[in-house]
């Protein structure tokens, strides 16, 4: 019973996950590089549900909409602002620049807010489900079921739309895909966006879990999600959710052992396991040429 | 006027001049051939015409309209597209997602619908596996996904970047047969090829290529019959 609940709380962890790797992993096959800065965005979230929950004292509806929503305004403007200039660059510029941002917005946190921890308690759900021996945390169930929804809803749109459809044609062959008229940018932004107000849901899951809000808050997730893209096969939307939730479920499974402590290590060392075995990931496709 | 006027067209890659001072010209209704051995810069002016890589010297201009600097998205909707080199079929997408993305500037449905019927006709393998996988496909298949995915924004001028690149011969009948006949349909085409004696065969006209210059033009029999063309890239 103890393994069941260990399993639900860990695909809502993983669904966290899943939320931020899809940003790294759409704007790794959209736009090619790495955003180091894409945890950060998270934080920002986290700071906005702050400022509006508590200091304004809005509805924490409203308070979700705006977190959402200014996280999206970071993307577009960290991509307009840091990468769009340097579209041609070497990839190792861009990944350095990716670093800077990351500093540059954990800095601004600091700054703004200070580095004393702030609290927001509005989003906590207390409680939990019981079923027989089995319970469940209010705050597990709704994570689970958003992450879901946006998950098929993701889907959905990328085999679905035109803009869907051109996204995977630019993140196959970009130049093929300005051939048929995609505008490269234009889709890039589309990325961004979506995957900023991702990492907006995920800074609302975050503060669902626990209260405290750091100008370092985005870090952790954002490197445990980076790693579960790259364990799903980075560049790849399902990778990406089969990553997360992979990773979700090892960690909750670890917490509840003796073994606790080494649970990052644990993480990680899946992480290289995988590389060792499956260098392109495990729904990583290795990009063929035919002549 | 002409439907498309390259001048002086020049393009570098680093220090490396690819293409040096090119002109030609192809007029409205035309098949015009570029030919050449490798490395001589049919590739390079294909893409700097559609803006693929950047032009560092020279004008053109397609329909009446100066097209030097516009960016490589905008041309299909100016009505130029582009078979690449080595097809570039989006090979995780199905071969109706291809063929949509053909579309993607266009819109209307019903049009939509007709340009499909137009390809599936043409090539009714295409309709049979239009729920595969376009990276399943033959070579050959591939290339008459790529052409109809090309086709399917009705352009005013075809670019066919060596459409006979590593097929068998049969397959370079059935893709040759399909660009007279596209051209009949009122499509102009500008076709780069290896397949010298293919592509004058088919061309009103043609130009020479060697190490990025313009060596000789005439009329597709014309050089199928020129002595230096004939030793050069004919055999003999």
């Amino acid at each position: 019973m103890e393994f069941i609940s260990a399993i639900i709380s860990g695909l809502s962890m993983g669904g966290t996950y899943a939320m931020i790797a899809l940003g790294y992993t759409m704007v790794y096959g959209i736009a090619k590089m790495l955003n180091f800065a894409h945890g950060d965005v998270i934080m920002v979230g986290a700071y906005m549900l702050f400022v509006a929950i508590v200091s304004a004292k809005l509805p924490v509806w409203v308070g979700i909409m705006i977190a959402i929503l200014v996280c999206t305004i970071f993307g577009i403007v960290i991509e307009r602002l840091a990468y769009k200039p340097l579209r041609g660059a070497s990839p190792l510029a861009v990944l350095i620049t990716a670093i800077g941002v990351s500093f540059l917005l954990q800095a601004l946190a600091q700054i703004v807010f200070g580095s004393e921890q702030k609290n927001v308690s509005a989003l906590m759900i207390n409680g939990s489900l019981k079923l027989g021996e089995v319970s469940i945390d209010y705050s597990t169930l709704v994570t689970l079921a958003v992450a879901a929804v946006i998950m098929v809803a993701l889907t959905l749109f990328v085999k679905l739309t035109k803009v869907g459809r051109a996204m995977l044609a630019v993140s196959e062959d970009r130049d093929a895909a300005r051939l048929m008229g995609v505008d490269v940018n234009f889709v890039i932004m589309i990325t961004f966006i979506i995957g900023s107000a991702l990492a907006g849901v995920a800074g609302v899951f975050k503060l669902m879990k626990s209260p405290a809000v750091t100008p370092t808050l985005g870090a952790m997730p954002g490197i445990k999600a980076f790693t579960a893209a790259v364990i799903g096969g980075i560049g790849s939307i399902p990778g990406a959710m089969v990553g997360g939730v992979l990773l979700g479920i090892v960690e909750a499974i670890c917490l509840k052992t003796p073994i606790a402590a080494y649970t990052d290590a644990i993480e990680f060392a899946i992480l290289i396991i995988i590389l060792l075995v499956k260098p392109s990931g495990l729904l990583g496709k290795k990009r063929r040429e035919k002549v | 006027m002409a439907l498309l006027e390259v001048k002086d067209l020049e393009v570098s890659y680093g220090l490396i001049k690819a293409v040096k001072g090119v002109s030609f010209e192809v007029e409205q209704g035309e098949i015009v051939a570029l030919i050449g051995a490798n490395g001589a810069g049919k590739t390079t002016i294909m893409h700097a015409l559609n803006a693929i890589i950047p032009k560092s010297g020279g004008s053109v201009s397609f329909d009446g309209e100066d097209i030097t600097s516009i960016a490589a998205h905008k041309l299909v909707s100016k009505g130029m597209a582009q078979v690449p080199e080595g097809r570039r079929i989006f090979q995780e997408l199905s071969v109706l997602e291809n063929l949509k993305m053909g579309y993607y500037c266009k819109k209307g449905r019903a049009e939509y619908e007709a340009k499909l019927a137009e390809m599936y006709s043409y090539f009714p393998i295409l309709k049979e596996r239009s729920g595969q996988i376009a990276g399943t496909l033959s070579g050959g298949e591939q290339q008459m996904l790529a052409m109809s995915r090309a086709l399917m924004s009705s352009p005013k001028l075809l670019l066919l970047d060596e459409p006979s690149m590593g097929l068998s011969p049969l397959y370079v009948n059935t893709i040759f047969d399909m660009i007279k006949k596209v051209n009949e349909n009122g499509t102009t085409v500008l076709l780069v090829e290896q397949n010298a004696k293919k592509a004058l065969s088919i061309a009103n006209r043609a130009y020479v290529l060697d190490l990025g210059k313009m060596t000789k033009s005439g009329s597709g029999e014309e050089l199928l019959n020129d002595e230096d063309v004939r030793r050069a890239y004919l055999g003999g």
